[in-house]
């Protein structure tokens, strides 16, 4: 089969591979329709994410066909058309039955890895590193899936593949992102970076409460769909002061709850963005800062902070005082997908929310290279890449 | 054991200070000693050279352990390899290496404790042992891999049989390593499934330095206890072992579990 895979900072290639195999009888192989390119998978492309070696198969957003599944996967029939989640789980640990997917205990292989850093290892992904399971991942015309049993959701007849494609990973990340906000009816949320996971989470905010939602970063075609697609009330933090503006539309208060969707390759113009710069080239840290720390200096009193852009390692000043002087909650992590798929599918079905309208580029796996280049410098508008196997 | 080598003339109940060359070196580290040490000395000697020196002053201080059968970097770093004879039960204290593992399975205590109970299971599970055989209601027969492919055999009884709660074994005088270990199972804080307590104590021939140098080839017993009890948790929550292969090793064969492995998925 042929799949993208990973080859150093900024070595994408596509080449052969084996195609893979039933190997535990929980387990499914998909053919893949339809795969994208996730925010996320830029850490790697950058070389951010330790523990990835040549040759490893990139992507964790995909869909497609079974065609195999284990003598235990009763749910699925071979010929299903199914979106798998990027998190795996495995359903019978303490934190699966807990609802707490993306924490399974018996899903990464390499536990002892992740568990060197973190002290605990969350659950494996897809194509994601070695050390969150090395397993390979959906840019490629197959793919294993394991624990197909409890994580795979069928999709109606009706809906196109790219309706439904982003239940995999963005649109429940930015559902997430907005639940973990505690959202009263009315409140005001404010969402750093507009890119899929940030136009998912202003959606999912008003869906959930919110009275205003204020977007924020300095591409104008994303504030664009933030505008116009999402109805939020848009700041370029290039051209305004964005903790100034967050005041004043909050009467001072600042916003109930705010979203960091930007994560650990932060951008900013500020003295503390620079830091950050000149820190990670000294190795200083792993992780850029400087949106996380303009959001907890921004958010209200006693509010939420959100945190679905990823981290990876290790970030330097924090403002822990400001955060503890001010009463803020701080939630976070990867997406328990399994948990929303049922209730975001039904409403991608009641024509509440078409997630195909954040997509600019569609292309073939044979041009994934050139497409991680266009995707990570911004080039040509790119909001969303999909690729067709 | 004779070894023709001098003795120590201190009692073991003399401490190390009163007695400056109490032996602290086992008797096969001794002859290894007095070897390597006569060999580095006429090495050094042919040579005359610094490193020639170098040669034979090593050569000489590994001479003098072997003979009197005293390290002074033993009594510094407070090791003592000659103690272990294995004429007691279990692991004498100040020796051997502990590991020790806490985990949460979500399945009941009862089943685990009585596949933990069924000590033939345990290679099943534990991938140092090769085999257990049970001789009677307390007493077993163990034989554990050991570093650079040798086998090592103990037979070891059962000290503490609480049903639901804690077994606890220690192996027997005349063994070939000393080890002791122990489960407890208890009801989970969270309501559900039992948390597991595993205690293993060791003190392989040749004591800490072979401890250290399997630790160097990587063949470290807390790591490969941690990977252990991990895919028998993944195997009983969730019914079988994670991977990330792409497809079944050649000659893969099904690990055979003797075990209801049902998962529940409710």
């Amino acid at each position: 089969m042929r799949a993208v895979s990973w080859h150093g900072k900024e070595d994408i290639r596509v080449e052969t591979f084996p195609d893979p195999q039933i190997v535990n009888p929980r387990d499914a192989i998909v053919k893949v329709s339809i795969t994208a390119i996730c925010g996320s998978d830029l850490h790697l492309y950058t070389g951010r994410i330790p523990t990835m070696h040549a040759g490893d198969i990139l992507g964790h957003e995909f869909m497609g066909e079974v065609v195999a599944v284990g003598h235990e996967v009763s749910n699925l029939q071979i010929g299903d058309r199914v979106v798998v989640p990027f998190t795996i789980a495995c359903g019978g640990c303490y934190f699966c039955k807990h609802d707490l997917w993306s924490l399974c205990d018996n899903s990464n292989p390499n536990a002892w890895m992740v568990e060197k850093l973190y002290g605990h290892s969350p659950s494996g992904l897809f194509g994601y590193s070695h050390m969150l399971g090395g397993y390979a991942g959906g840019q490629a015309e197959y793919v294993r899936v394991p624990f197909a049993d409890v994580g795979p959701i069928t999709v109606p007849e009706g809906l196109s593949d790219e309706q439904v494609l982003f239940l995999s990973d963005i649109f429940p990340t930015g559902f997430m992102a907005a639940e973990n906000c505690q959202i009263r009816e009315g409140d005001t949320v404010a969402v750093w970076g507009c890119g899929p996971v940030g136009l998912f989470a202003i959606w999912s905010a008003y869906k959930l409460g919110a009275g205003q939602v204020i977007a924020i970063d300095r591409f104008p075609e994303r504030l664009k769909l933030a505008r116009e697609y999402c109805k939020a009330k848009t700041l370029n933090y290039e051209e305004v002061d964005v903790f100034t503006m967050l005041q004043e539309l909050t009467g001072g208060r600042g916003p109930d709850s705010c979203i960091d969707a930007v994560g650990s390759e932060a951008h900013g113009t500020t003295l503390d963005a620079w830091y950050d710069l000149a820190a990670e080239k000294l190795l200083l840290e792993t992780d850029r800062g400087h949106v996380l720390r303009q959001v907890i200096h921004s958010c209200r009193k006693g509010g939420t902070v959100s945190i679905p852009g990823v981290y990876g390692g290790f970030l330097d000043k924090v403002p822990i005082g400001a955060a503890f002087g001010k009463g803020l909650q701080l939630r976070m992590g990867q997406t328990h997908v399994h948990r929303y798929l049922p209730r975001l599918l039904e409403y991608i079905r009641e024509g509440e929310l078409d997630p195909s309208f954040l997509i600019t580029h569609r292309s073939s796996l044979e041009q994934a290279a050139d497409m991680y280049r266009i995707f990570e410098q911004k080039q040509d508008e790119c909001i969303k890449v999909v690729l067709q196997t | 054991m004779k070894t023709g080598l001098m003795n120590s003339t201190c009692s073991s109940s003399q401490s190390a200070k009163q007695c400056p060359l109490s032996q602290n070196v086992a008797n096969s580290e001794r002859v290894l000693s007095l070897l390597g040490g006569g060999s580095l000395l006429l090495m050094g000697l042919r040579r005359g050279s610094g490193a020639g020196l170098l040669g034979v002053a090593a050569g000489a201080s590994l001479l003098y352990r072997g003979w009197t059968g005293h390290c002074h970097l033993y009594e510094g770093l407070g090791i003592n390899t000659a103690e272990s004879q294995r004429t007691r039960p279990g692991v004498a204290s100040h020796q051997g290496s502990k590991v020790h593992s806490a985990l949460h399975i979500n399945r009941d205590r009862q089943e685990i404790y009585e596949f933990w109970r069924n000590l033939e299971n345990l290679p099943q599970i534990m991938q140092h042992l090769e085999s257990v055989t049970v001789i009677d209601e307390k007493r077993s027969e163990w034989v554990a891999r050991a570093p650079f492919g040798k086998t090592l055999q103990w037979e070891a009884e059962i000290i503490t049989d609480k049903p639901g709660e804690v077994i606890a074994w220690q192996s027997l005088p005349g063994s070939q390593v000393d080890t002791a270990g122990s489960v407890h199972f208890k009801d989970s804080s969270t309501g559900a499934g039992t948390e597991l307590v595993v205690s293993i104590m060791y003190n392989p021939p040749g004591g800490q330095i072979v401890t250290q140098i399997a630790h160097l080839l990587g063949q470290d017993l807390q790591t490969e206890l941690n990977q252990d009890l991990r895919e028998f948790k993944q195997l009983l929550e969730a019914g079988e072992i994670a991977t990330n292969a792409i497809a079944p090793e050649p000659g893969q064969i099904q690990k055979p579990v003797m075990f209801d492995l049902k998962v529940d998925k409710s």
